[in-house]
């Protein structure tokens, strides 16, 4: 006879043991991305097959620039949760499951890092 | 108090027991375009790479982009990007607290597939009339 609750034996026991700031986390970058990925499809669409200087062009203005890096900052921060809900549903396992957080933690940065990078370097010039 | 039975307690009905419906078609959909987008990502972050470092880069990340079997995955792509937008709104507003009844669901699932399909040939009208 144990003297725990119900709810205490059952608590952090499912597949992602805790994570209400995350999903929460989860829910503000889908807000944020509603209008983001719009203003980022559009100019994109238009500049796909476009000719290298005209391109660099549209992504050295202002706005392309500074919707473009927060398109990419907030879409790897979405893209984080969103493989991290995945991966905790399927993966079983301790030691797989935190190399392939880990691993997931690695791809959403160096995704997001190198598109921040990228239209930086065109907005300043480079 | 926690003395309970620890063997033979009824499950909860799993997937497999209920009729198949498109609502639960949309809502796995939804995953499923989530992580094929990452993947899309990775060509479009690689094609703003090409634009950061090189002409020569960018003329080849471009010619595969624009080529059919990338035209192809870009327009896929673009569909998966439309539909976990519309969805994700859908959710959002789940989330909270509205369009839980059984008819709202069902037409709110609806409307995401045809507004997903509507920006899809929207935004490749645009792309083919700019270049």
């Amino acid at each position: 006879m144990s003297f725990q609750t119900d709810r205490q034996r059952v608590s952090g026991l499912g597949s992602a043991k805790d994570g209400t700031h995350e999903w929460i986390g989860h829910r503000i970058s889908a807000i944020a991305l509603v209008p983001l990925v719009i203003l980022f499809v559009v100019p994109l669409a238009l500049s796909l097959g476009g000719d290298f200087e005209d391109v660099r062009h549209v992504y050295a203005h202002p706005f392309n620039a500074i919707v473009g890096i927060l398109f990419f900052i907030t879409v790897s921060l979405h893209l984080k949760h969103g493989l991290q809900e995945v991966i905790v549903d399927y993966i079983h396992g301790k030691k797989k499951l935190v190399l392939a957080l880990l691993a997931n933690t690695a791809f959403s940065a160096i995704l997001g890092v190198t598109g921040v990078f990228s239209i930086a370097k065109i907005a300043f010039g480079g | 108090m926690a003395d309970v039975n620890r063997g033979d307690r009824p499950l909860s009905p799993h997937l497999s027991i209920y009729r198949p419906m498109y609502t639960m078609i949309l809502s796995i959909t939804h995953r499923i375009t989530g992580v094929g987008l990452s993947l899309g990502l990775v060509l479009v972050t690689w094609w703003f790479l090409t634009l950061a470092i090189g002409e020569k880069y960018f003329a080849f990340a471009d010619a595969v982009l624009t080529s059919v079997f990338g035209g192809l995955i870009l327009i896929a792509s673009l569909w998966a990007l439309m539909f976990h937008l519309c969805n994700g709104i859908r959710h959002l507003f789940w989330d909270a607290g509205y369009g839980f009844e059984l008819q709202t669901a069902w037409r709110s699932g609806l409307a995401v597939i045809a507004c997903s399909i509507i920006l899809t040939i929207l935004i490749v009208a645009i792309s083919l009339g700019g270049s």
